[in-house]
């Protein structure tokens, strides 16, 4: 019986590649392209998907935000006229009703929050005031970097402190010991008691901006301080003067004790805030939800990404089954040579098919270590997050290799069904 | 007394194209012993290459039995004749059919790499072959860089690697000047001296005189066959 031993077969499949070394590398070249775009696409694709994962984990995936939205002023308002004072969005009864009527409740957390100019000696900037509970802390999952945020008592004296988020602290005070210093907010006096910090938060880099995004950069008063201080009634400067607004609740962070409670707790929410609400000067924002939506906008974006690797693997596959059928063209006679020599069919499919093997595991594995490398590029140039992930290696890898081997099984077999007395008689 | 090495009885081919039928050999019965040079001659058409395609187990006989040493291998599959090819016959062609890729010892291996015989042993075998064939300082070139009869050398080595027991030569020195052509059919004159089997198709008369025995064809019949050599062993 005839035993031909792999590595031979390896080595003829070299020799006889050899004569076709820019035809071979052409042939690759599509397999390199396919098999590295698809790595470098689900790489920047799992990149872009942990990113939003990451920013709607960090909202707390057992929370659940109400904010407080301005609706267009009805111009006709009771008798035609305008109200002199915009009244609208979460109320103090509201955070009572949720309170009661939410099931699975473990934390209600309201809070204010209005921009101040917030001073320290000559400096000063503006930002976000919020004003809020002790328990604000755990719920939003920020660290304390030094001293203490608000307590119980603050909160039963209506004590006039202050915490401070990390980058406030820098810009603000840079040079100064913050803890214990006296921080103006538009007039009032506060003491700063805790700097706060999010890690995860990014920080702006632009060094000069006044007006800063993000956690980092607020000021935290207890709820009391603020209502006694300043109440709920504000005026909001627009173009034509000035306008009054109250606005009772900015935000309420409702926490649930289990992920598995959030949606019936969402639906208690919801009853509670339509019944309260002639018109919906309020949003709701489930994190949970967004998780939900941003997985199923992930198995889309699978979805298309794999038909566009698909596609590109098969018209490398196709190209390999155009090179392979004009090798075996042109090598008619050779096929005659060895058949009248003693090779088997089965000898002439394996030999054609471990050409195939070889140009597309070559073609598959430079794929690879370029697909591995566009996204590491596109990470260090740019701030796009890029993920190599396994998976993403395997499959391009598995595809490519066995999208070529069945687009070769076409040629060898083409070859080896030949009749070996007219192949030999083949100019 | 001796098992002959090639026995047609009632051999019949036929090539069927379609509506078209045309019968290259009606029924000849031949017998050839060990140790024989037969030599076929008749007209271009009239079923020489047909009889040697048969012989060397490249196509079935259409009708009648094929013993080749003694085994019947009409009913052989495709794996089998493979096999018989690899292991039995040694081919000689008129363009030489050399691979054009491998050097002159990988030519002459290929044979027994289908036999699954191991690299180093073949290697071996190939040498000695080429050093025979005076083909020694020629062993890595490619077919390309050597002369006609340099090429035709390494095709009968090629033939002889397996130790076959049946050699067909398709008019090895129709692609050659008379001279190197000489050398080729004193080489062969060799091999038969050497007590193989021999049958080549030729148009030649003076080389027909070299064989012991001379088959003329014509219309695929065999109009005769003429035994002019010594008394058999
Ligand atoms: N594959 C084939 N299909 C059809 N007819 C063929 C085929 N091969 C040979 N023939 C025919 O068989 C006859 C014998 O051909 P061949 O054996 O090649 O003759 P020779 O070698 O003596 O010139 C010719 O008539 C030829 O046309
Ligand atoms: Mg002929």
């Amino acid at each position: 019986m005839t035993s031909m031993r792999p590595e031979r077969m390896v080595k003829l499949a070299f020799k006889n590649l050899g004569q076709y070394r820019l035809r071979a590398g052409l042939t690759m070249l599509g397999i390199i392209f396919g098999v590295c775009s698809v790595v470098a696409m689900l790489s920047v694709g799992e990149g872009a998907n942990q990113e939003i994962q990451e920013k709607i984990q960090r909202m707390g995936s057992q929370n659940i935000l109400i904010k407080s939205v301005k609706v267009p002023s009805e111009e006709s308002g009771q008798g035609g006229r305008r109200s002199l004072v915009a009244s609208y969005g979460l109320t103090y009864d509201d955070y009572e009703e949720l309170s009661r009527f939410v099931p699975n409740l473990e934390a209600n957390t309201p809070i204010k929050r209005l921009r101040y100019d917030v001073q320290f000696k000559s400096r000063r900037l503006q930002t976000d005031v919020v004003a809020t509970m002790p328990w604000y802390l755990g719920v939003q999952n920020y660290r304390m970097i030094r001293g203490r945020f608000l307590t119980t008592t603050d909160m039963e004296y209506g004590s006039p402190v202050c915490v401070i988020g990390t980058r406030l602290a820098r810009m603000l005070f840079a040079g100064y010991d913050p803890i214990g210093k006296t921080l103006n907010i538009d007039k009032d006096a506060y003491t700063v008691v805790g700097i706060i910090g999010d890690l995860a938060q990014g920080e702006v880099r632009l060094e000069n901006e006044l007006w800063m995004e993000g956690e980092n950069q607020s000021v935290y008063i207890p709820f009391k301080t603020y209502q006694q201080k300043r109440g709920d009634l504000f005026i909001q400067l627009s173009k034509g003067g000035g306008t009054f607004e109250k606005i009772e609740l900015h935000e309420l962070i409702l926490t649930i004790d289990e992920q598995e409670n959030v949606v019936s707790a969402v639906d208690a929410v919801r009853r509670v805030l339509k019944r309260n609400h002639k018109k919906e000067d309020y949003s709701v924002v489930v994190p949970l939800e967004l998780i939900r939506q941003a997985r199923e906008t992930r198995r889309l974006f699978n979805i298309v990404l794999g038909s566009i690797a698909a596609i590109s693997l098969i018209v490398g596959g196709i190209g390999i089954m155009n090179i392979m059928l004009a090798t075996v063209s042109e090598r008619i006679r050779e096929i005659g040579i060895r058949r009248a020599l003693g090779a088997r069919r089965s000898d002439i499919v394996l030999q054609f098919l471990m050409e195939t093997l070889l140009l597309s595991i070559s073609g598959g594995v430079i794929g690879l270590v370029i697909g591995a490398i566009i996204p590491l590029a596109i990470t260090a140039t740019t701030d796009v997050k890029t993920v190599l992930t396994f998976p993403a290696f395997a499959v391009a890898f598995s595809v490519s290799v066995s999208v070529s081997v069945v687009f070769g099984i076409y040629p060898a077999r083409r070859a080896a069904l030949m009749d070996p007395i007219e192949a030999l008689r083949h100019e | 007394m001796n098992v002959p090495i090639v026995e047609l009885k009632s051999a019949m081919k036929e090539y069927v194209n379609g509506a078209l039928k045309v019968t290259a050999l009606r029924g000849i019965d031949l017998r050839i012993d060990p140790g024989e040079y037969a030599v076929i001659m008749g007209a271009s058409g009239s079923g020489k290459s047909t009889l040697l395609n048969l012989l060397g187990c490249l196509d079935h006989l259409s009708r009648g039995d094929y013993l080749l040493g003694g085994e019947n291998i009409s009913k052989l599959n495709d794996d089998e004749l493979s096999e018989i090819r690899s292991r039995r016959i040694g081919f000689i062609f008129q363009s030489y059919n050399l691979i054009p890729q491998l050097n002159v010892l990988e030519n002459i291996e290929v044979p027994l790499f289908y036999q699954g015989v191991p690299e180093p042993v073949a290697r071996l075998k190939a040498e000695e072959l080429a050093k025979r064939m005076g083909l020694s300082e020629r062993l890595g070139h490619k077919p390309m860089e050597l002369s006609g009869g340099q090429q035709q050398r390494v095709a009968i080595a090629r033939s002889l690697v397996c130790d076959p027991i049946l050699m067909l030569a398709d008019e090895p020195t129709g692609n050659l000047d008379s001279k190197t052509g000489q050398e080729i059919l004193e080489l062969i004159d060799e091999l038969h001296a050497e007590g193989k089997t021999i049958v080549m198709v030729t148009h030649d008369d003076d080389i027909a005189h070299r064989a012991q025995r001379v088959v003329r064809f014509m219309d695929g019949e065999i109009i005769s066959n003429v035994w002019n050599g010594e008394p058999k062993v």
